[in-house]
Formats: structure tokens, C-alpha cells, sequence
């Protein structure tokens, strides 16, 4: 537990960085928030009141400091697009990529990892191959791409998937919010029926995501599980005679899950910054496309608060990562 | 006497980027119960190879060209992978260098004990730990019911061998192949370690196979010895036999660069030359004849190991102390 609040309190410095950087980086934008809002038509000395009333007009410390003291009270600002509170709409949004981020990737890990152990353990055959083939595939063909194709095929030809129109079909309701998770607050609310109209929207998108995880999680398991089945301790587990599946799985792969911890969770923050695309192409009201809009409208509170969400989410990745590492390997626990 | 394993004309190639290698040819040997038998041999001389090929361990690129390796009636290096996984650890154990690193690092010793007496001990579920904790106070590790939830990182060299003896002799094995057993640790904990292997032997009556570079060690440990050089088992005799009467030239080189208590380390003598290249098809039938001061004009003609006196046998045209 000490370690824990110690490795929190070693990611405060990052996370004020993080602040620093954003705020400066959001202010040398090219793009003047100010003339954006004011539309095109707006005279000069609207687009100045304009400029007054948002406090640009004020000097970069007096913003840098207004921005702060708001954000120790929790108050990420406003979003001038929407015209709604940047908090309250990454915390409705946040869930939405949060789900389909986590549903590839266990669909990921459920195809890639078996994959890469049987392609470790049957070195150069069929199935090495087909590894091969799936994770070359993976990292090559963009998301928009697959997405696109899945949906032309499954929804569009086949009928069997329905519109790539967000997390719900216009006819459900959302479900009441515990988690903001579709899938588990239907089934808290006992309501199968939206559960099921759920998960057929979410299979699609996370299915595009996870061809594009499949990769990196099947390479990493196939090197890290032959460095491991050429170890001397699964040479002492073979000469003692243990069965296949015992030195495969509880011998060896519990050692190859080390590297592949680590990389799960790279693909994971990659996978939440990264999904803007399939958000897109499955309109799906995710975390990344809110921030790509308010980029293009030089609206800066979302996107400061976007980065900073996902710094926070990053260091608690990596500090369950560590957890993780720690829980899988004993000399870890030791070391620290 | 009966023999506990018989190897007969054992041989191993591997298949190599840069050609088949012939590491193993016409190897043979016997071990009986309650024996120690040392395979001697400097570094690549196929003494690791040879017992891998009978615990069927071989990596992928060596494979098993010919021979018998009879355990009892059973031939290991025809048996299925199957029969021999059940073998394994059963009726033959090993035990390796370097026992840190031939543990698994993140599994406490006690539980990796536990899955072998599992697999092969007779042991359930519910008293596998029992029994691990009464094996490990066996190796003479103290405090056995604390360091069963050791893992391999917390315990010293010494420890992680004792605990490679336990995982061992967890089944009772009629056979132990130690491969350089003291290798990596200190000179008392060597002995201990090796007092502890023939205790254990005199125990149960298990034959040994004592996989060493060191001939002191083998002499000290072995009623008998094996020399092998460059995958040719070239002599083998009791050891004072082999020790007074060495009859095959690089035995005598052997026991000449051995050093000893009494000895000054200018009377140490290096054997001279390299170990052949064993790629290709052109081996010379003697593979130590290019190093040999006493080659002849015949020592490319093939080479049978024969007996030249009971119980001690040779692979050499004109042995030592015998008329050339």
C-alpha cells in the first residue's frame, strides 16, 4: 500500500508538467478562439468582446493562473462548441472509449495470446505461419480501412451487424449510469434486451480495434515464450518429466507474461488516444473524437482537459502494470 | 551386477546453418545400480550431448542417428515422447549447472518440488507440500517448512542444488545424470553437494552418472571413469585402473594436466592441439590422431573400442603400454 501511495505521489511532478505543457502548447495554436466563435460575420469589435468576456485578452500568466485555480476545484472550463462542462462530457464520454478499448482489447488477448504460445511451442509450423500472416495484416491495414470493410460486409451486404450509428440503435434507451460501461449498467439494471442491442453495436468497432492490438500482444508473446522454452529451468521442468501443458502454461508462460504485461499496456494507452478513427467511422461518442473537434475549433478547455485526462489514466496504467509485474514476478516484489 | 542403463553405439548429428555436425559416434556404456560412472571429457567433447540424447532432451537441430539407450528393457532413444515423459523424472532424474538459473525463478522451490512428486511421487493435492517440506529436510536444508516458500532468488547456489537433488530424487529414480552437478559453486559447498548425491545414491541404490570436466572430482567420486573426446568415448576403466594404467594417449594427457595437492603447477601439462571440426563427411576415424604424438601411419583406419584387459576398454591402435 506504501508502495502504491509513493508511486502516486512520484507521478504528481509528471502530471504538473503535463499541465504546464498543455496550457502552452493549446495557446501557440495557430487558430484564434476568439474569431472562431464569433463567426465569420462578426465585426471587429465583437470578435474583441468576445475575446474579453473568454479572458484571452488577459497576459499568459494571469490565464495560466485563472486555469489553475480552477482546476483545483476540479473545474475543467468550458467547452465553447458545445457549451457544456469539459468534466461532464469527458465523464459521459471517457466510458464510451473506455469500453470499446477494453472489449478489444480482451478480444486481443483472447485471439492473439494462445496464438502466440502455440506459434512459440510449434515453431515453423502451420500455425507459426498463420501467426505471421495475422499479425503482419494487423499492423498494415489502417483501422479506418478494416472498419470500413467490416462494416460494408457484416452490416451493409451480410445484414447481420446493425448500423455503425454510436452505442445504441435509436430505439434503446441508455441504461441508468453506474459504470458508464453499456454492457455491465444494462445488465445492473437487469434490462437483457438493450444489453444485447449494446454489445451488436460494440462487436464491430471492437473488433476493428483488436485486429489492429492482435499484433504487437502475438509478436511479444511468441519472442517472449521462445526465450523462455529455451531457458534452463524448462529444460530441469522437461528432464523431470512434468506434462506438456504444465511446462507450457505454469511454467512457462507465467515467465513469458512478464514482457507481455508491460506491452498490454503500451496497446492499451495507444489503443485510447488512438481509437479517433474508429470513433469516427462507427460514430461512436468517444473521448478521442470530442477532442479532435475541439482541436479543430481551437476550443482549449477539452482539449486540455482530453490530455490531462489522459495523463492521469497513463499513470494509473503504469501503476497497475507495476502491480501486475509485481504480482507475476516474486524478485519484483523483492527488489522494491 | 546388473546394469541400470547400457548406452550402445549412441550417435548424434546436428544439423547446422554451416553443415551436419557429428557430435556423437558409436558412443557406449554401462552404469549399474549403486554405481557411480563419470563421463570425463574437456568442454565439446559430447559429454552434456550425450546425456541429453538419453533423456531425449535434445534441442531441435540434434537428432539421434543411431544406437540404443537400454533403461531395463526399454530403449529411451526409441520410446515416444509420451512413454519418456512418464520416464523422466521417474526412473531417470537430472540434475544441472548453474542451479539458480535451472530453477523456475517465480515458483517457491518448495511447489516445484510438489509438482514433480505430483506427477510421478504418488503425491495428491493435499500432502504434496508435506512431502516437498520432508524432501527438502532431506537435502539437509534447515528450516524446511519456511524455505519450501522461498523462491530460487532468496537462497544461495548451494541451496538451489540441494533443492535440484530434492526435485531429483522426489521420485525415487533408478538413474542420476549429473551434469556438472558443482559447477558455479564454492569448493566446500562442492563436496557437500556431492557427499549429499552419494548419500542419496547409497539410499536408494540409484546408479549415478557423474558429467564432469573435472578429473579429480571424478576420480574422487566414481568407481568408474569414461573419457570422452570430441564424441568418441575413447576409454573407460576403473578408476585406479584409468588413474595408474591409463592405456589411451589423451587419458594420459588428461591425468597429466590435472592438478593435484602435492604437484607444482609447472608439472601441469596442457594437451596439446584443438578438438577436431566434426562438420562434414571426412572425420578421421581416430578423432584425437591429429593431436597424438604417438600417430601412425594405420590410425586412419577404423576404430572399434575394444576390451584390452577385463573391465577396461579402449579406442586406440597403439595404446600405451603395449608394444607398438
Amino acid at each position: 500500500m506504501r508502495q502504491v501511495l509513493l508511486r502516486l505521489a512520484a507521478a504528481l511532478p509528471t502530471l504538473c508538467g503535463v499541465v504546464v505543457v498543455t496550457f502552452l502548447l493549446t495557446r501557440v495554436l495557430p487558430g484564434d478562439t476568439a474569431t472562431y466563435f464569433a463567426g465569420p460575420t462578426a465585426s471587429a469589435e465583437a470578435i474583441e468582446q468576445i475575446r474579453r468576456e473568454l479572458g484571452l485578452d488577459l497576459p499568459l500568466p494571469e490565464q495560466f493562473w485563472r486555469y489553475v485555480v480552477a482546476l483545483t476545484k476540479g473545474d475543467l472550463g468550458m467547452s465553447l462548441t458545445t457549451g457544456q462542462p469539459v468534466r461532464a462530457e469527458i465523464a459521459t464520454r471517457l466510458p464510451a472509449s473506455a469500453e470499446l478499448t477494453l472489449c478489444a482489447l480482451v478480444l486481443a488477448i483472447a485471439i492473439a495470446m494462445p496464438l502466440g504460445v502455440l506459434a512459440a511451442v510449434r515453431q515453423g509450423s502451420l500455425i507459426d505461419h498463420a501467426c505471421r500472416v495475422l499479425t503482419t495484416a494487423g499492423v498494415s491495414l489502417p483501422v479506418f480501412f478494416t472498419g470500413l470493410l467490416l462494416v460494408y460486409v457484416f452490416y451493409f451486404v451480410l445484414g447481420w451487424m446493425p448500423a455503425p450509428l454510436g452505442r445504441l440503435d435509436a430505439f434503446a434507451t441508455a441504461p441508468p449510469q453506474v459504470s458508464g460501461f453499456y454492457l455491465i449498467d444494462t445488465l445492473l439494471a437487469g434490462d437483457t434486451e438493450t444489453f444485447r442491442a449494446a454489445a451488436a453495436q460494440i462487436v464491430l468497432p471492437a473488433t476493428t480495434l483488436a485486429l489492429f492490438a492482435l499484433a504487437p500482444i502475438a509478436r511479444i508473446t511468441r519472442a517472449s515464450m521462445l526465450a523462455v522454452l529455451g531457458s534452463e529451468f524448462i529444460r530441469t521442468a522437461r528432464a523431470s518429466g512434468l506434462s506438456g501443458p504444465t511446462v507450457v502454461i505454469t511454467y512457462a508462460l507465467r515467465n513469458a507474461l512478464l514482457p507481455v504485461v508491460t506491452v498490454l499496456g503500451m496497446v492499451f494507452s495507444f489503443l485510447l488516444g488512438a481509437n479517433v478513427l474508429v470513433e469516427k467511422v462507427f460514430a461512436w461518442p468517444g473521448i478521442g473524437s470530442y477532442a479532435v473537434e475541439a482541436l479543430i475549433a481551437s476550443d482549449f478547455a477539452p482539449v486540455q482537459g482530453f490530455v490531462l485526462t489522459m495523463a492521469v489514466l497513463y499513470v494509473l496504467l503504469n501503476l497497475g502494470i507495476d502491480l501486475l509485474n509485481r504480482a507475476i514476478d516474486p524478485r519484483a516484489r523483492h527488489g522494491a | 551386477m546388473s546394469n541400470v542403463l547400457s548406452v550402445q553405439d549412441l550417435s548424434v548429428a546436428f544439423h547446422t546453418r554451416a553443415g551436419v555436425v557429428h557430435a556423437l559416434d558409436r558412443v557406449g556404456f554401462t552404469v549399474g545400480a549403486g554405481e557411480t560412472l563419470a563421463l570425463v571429457g574437456e568442454s565439446g567433447s559430447g559429454k552434456s550431448v550425450t546425456a541429453y540424447a538419453i533423456m531425449g532432451l535434445l534441442e531441435a537441430a540434434g537428432q539421434v542417428t543411431g544406437g540404443r539407450a537400454l533403461l531395463g528393457e526399454i530403449d529411451l532413444l526409441a520410446a515416444s515422447p509420451a512413454a519418456l515423459a512418464r520416464i523422466r523424472g521417474k526412473r531417470v532424474a537430472m540434475i544441472f549447472q548453474n542451479p539458480r538459473t535451472a530453477l523456475n525463478p517465480i515458483r517457491p522451490v518448495g511447489t516445484q518440488i510438489a509438482d514433480v512428486m505430483r506427477r510421478h511421487g504418488g503425491a495428491t493435492w493435499f500432502n504434496a507440500r508435506d512431502r516437498a517440506i520432508e524432501a527438502l529436510r532431506a537435502v539437509g536444508i534447515p528450516d524446511p517448512a519456511r524455505r519450501a516458500r522461498a523462491y530460487p532468488f532468496e537462497l544461495s547456489g548451494g541451496m538451489c542444488q540441494r533443492v535440484m537433488i530434492a526435485i531429483a530424487m522426489a521420485a525415487r529414480p533408478d538413474l542420476l545424470i549429473a551434469d556438472e552437478p558443482t559447477t558455479g559453486l564454492d569448493v566446500t559447498t562442492q563436496a557437500v553437494v556431492m557427499d549429499l548425491i552419494a548419500e542419496m545414491a547409497a539410499q536408494t541404490g540409484m546408479a549415478t552418472i557423474l558429467i564432469t570436466h573435472d578429473l579429480a572430482l571424478a576420480a574422487e567420486r566414481a568407481r568408474r571413469i569414461a573419457v570422452m573426446h570430441a564424441g568418441h568415448v575413447v576409454e573407460v576403466a576403473e578408476t585406479a585402473t584409468l588413474l595408474a594404467r591409463p592405456m589411451h594417449p589423451y587419458s594420459a594427457r588428461l591425468i597429466a594436466a590435472t592438478p593435484t595437492a602435492a604437484g607444482a603447477l609447472d608439472d601441469l601439462q596442457s594437451v596439446p592441439g584443438a578438438l577436431p571440426d566434426l562438420r562434414g563427411t571426412i572425420i578421421p576415424a581416430c578423432r584425437y590422431a591429429a593431436r597424438c604424438d604417438r600417430r601412425q601411419a594405420d590410425c586412419g583406419e577404423t576404430l572399434h573400442p575394444h576390451e584390452a584387459e577385463p573391465g577396461h576398454s579402449i579406442a586406440c591402435h597403439h595404446p600405451l603400454g603395449v608394444a607398438a
